[in-house]
């Protein structure tokens, strides 16, 4: 695999939201709007990126019995610093993401992409991979965003466009299903042509 | 279609069919679409027309474009569904609400899970929950229109009984009158307007032998049961079992929605653990929950497990 195709596969082939399913908590409960969705998603992707680092190149010296929980002192490690960044720097986005940001820790796609990609694999590799599946990631939580927020308040990155409420319930969980349930089947519809 | 059906013995034939249930459902609710088009006058007339019209246009839609499977439309399934769905709305419902009920109703909640026979959850159940989470506002407008007969009518205007009940207590309710509520004067959704005449359908669809009593009965006695317990034991703060009969959407759903066909069960032992379910359910969230009304939910509750307790309750096979 091209070093460039580690980048693209994340979007279509390997994407973790619509073909992989995984991260489906972060996905479902952050994606009130298309900001939202995509904040957690660029959130997502520095942990993913500096998790895949670390973990290649420290990956030969781990014993295999406890390559889980060393993962996941290390994937803390960023989730932390990246808590504490946000905190700092855009309190507003930390504020409406709230838990969601320390639940990045037991991500499936993290977790997943150390376990499946970054211990096999060298440090470059390991990067372009996790901006792949990264981007990847952000993308498919930027657009289920932006769906639920036409549908649920009307209006696309925060600009209104009808006055008042939309359809209340694509805001809420109910609607989180319905809107990505959907989408799989467009993205399915228009992938395996 | 398959051309060859191959099918266990005895083949007998028989002249009822999709068609001609669905249009027994149609006639038994009549009754109920007289009554609330007579109450609730030209509104009502165009939330009936916009429903019924928009599902079966979309029933066509779908079928005809998407699944590119034969066109259903001809088996009044939608038609039921339209009707449904209006008299689960206020009479004062704005168009594209109701349209977009329609759209949850036979889109999501029916074709997505390959039409009718297929469906886990009562289509226009699913509509009007779906509608009532999206526009709380709207859904619960129980503002009187002035209809074609009855025009002073309105002394419950603003709010349905349980609704006052759920604010007041026993004592906000304590002057209503039973006979008004059993013959035309309930404030609510449309369907809910008369009880008679959804009596008068269950009896038609009885006799019609559209549909088994015992989930209606069972709904209906699970509710008077639970309810008369919990007032026997402080009438001044639960509501009595008659007026928990004939309030709100009981009637309506325990008599045309949990008997549907495809989402209730199939034995008649299946039909009572699923009434009694939906009965305890609905009181639960009337006498306890943050809604007044509970009945959808509950029917929504119950059909999720409708393929357990097919599981549970076997038909006995033939001949056996």
């Amino acid at each position: 695999m091209g070093k460039f195709q580690l980048i693209t596969k994340g979007r279509i082939k390997e994407n973790p939201t619509f073909v992989l399913l995984l991260g489906m908590c972060p996905t479902l409960a952050t994606t009130t709007s298309a900001i939202n969705g995509m904040s957690m998603g660029l959130a997502t992707t520095f942990v993913l990126i500096l998790s895949n680092i670390v973990i290649s190149a420290i990956a030969a010296y781990i014993p295999d019995k406890v390559r889980i929980p060393s993962y996941i002192v290390v994937i803390a490690t960023f989730v932390t610093l990246l808590q504490f960044v946000m905190q700092a720097y855009v309190p507003d986005i930390y504020e409406t993401l709230g838990l969601f940001i320390p639940l990045i820790v037991v991500n499936c796609i993290v977790l997943g992409r150390a376990e499946a990609f970054a211990n096999k694999n060298g440090v470059v590799d390991s990067a372009l991979d996790g901006i792949g599946i990264g981007l990847g990631f952000t993308l498919s939580l930027t657009v289920l965003g932006l769906v639920r927020e036409i549908l649920g308040s009307g209006s696309m990155f925060g600009w209104k466009f009808i006055e008042g409420d939309g359809i209340l319930a694509f805001v809420l969980a109910p609607g989180a299903f319905l809107a990505l349930g959907y989408l799989i089947v467009i993205f399915r519809k228009l992938t395996t042509k | 279609m398959d051309k060859l059906l191959v099918s266990p013995s005895p083949h007998l034939h028989t002249k009822t069919s999709t068609k001609s249930l669905m249009r027994d459902v149609v006639i038994a609710l009549l009754p109920a679409v007289v009554v609330s088009v007579l109450f609730y006058g030209w509104s009502e007339l165009l939330i009936l027309g916009v429903s019924v019209a928009s599902c079966v246009l979309l029933e066509y839609v779908i079928t005809r474009y998407l699944l590119k499977k034969p066109c259903s439309v001809g088996d009044f399934s939608a038609v039921v569904t339209g009707i449904l769905l209006a008299l689960n709305l206020p009479s004062t419902t704005p168009w594209w609400i109701v349209f977009i009920g329609a759209v949850v109703a036979i889109g999501v909640a029916k074709m997505t899970f390959g039409g009718l026979g297929q469906n886990l959850f009562n289509p226009a159940i699913v509509g009007r929950v779906f509608l009532l989470i999206s526009f709380p506002a709207q859904m619960t407008d129980w503002t009187r229109p002035q209809g074609f007969i009855g025009g002073g009518l309105d002394a419950l205007s603003g709010a349905t009984p349980l609704g006052l009940a759920k604010e007041g207590g026993v004592a906000a309710v304590e002057g209503l009158d039973y006979m008004d509520m059993l013959f035309y004067n309930i404030g609510g959704s449309a369907g809910e307007l008369s009880a008679i005449a959804l009596l008068i359908g269950f009896v038609y669809l009885l006799v019609r032998k559209v549909i088994r009593p015992y989930i209606t009965l069972s709904i209906l006695a699970t509710v008077a049961v639970f309810s008369g317990i919990f007032w026997a034991i402080d009438p001044m703060t639960y509501t009595d079992p008659l007026f928990n009969l004939l309030t709100g959407g009981l009637l309506l759903g325990s008599i045309f929605m949990a008997t549907d066909y495809v989402t209730s069960p199939m034995s008649n032992w299946g039909g009572v653990i699923f009434g009694v379910g939906i009965g305890i359910i609905t009181m639960l969230i009337r006498y306890f929950g943050a809604y007044p009304e509970g009945v959808s939910f509950a029917i929504l509750i119950m059909n999720s497990v409708v393929p357990l307790i097919n599981k549970v309750c076997h038909a006995k096979k033939y001949g056996r």
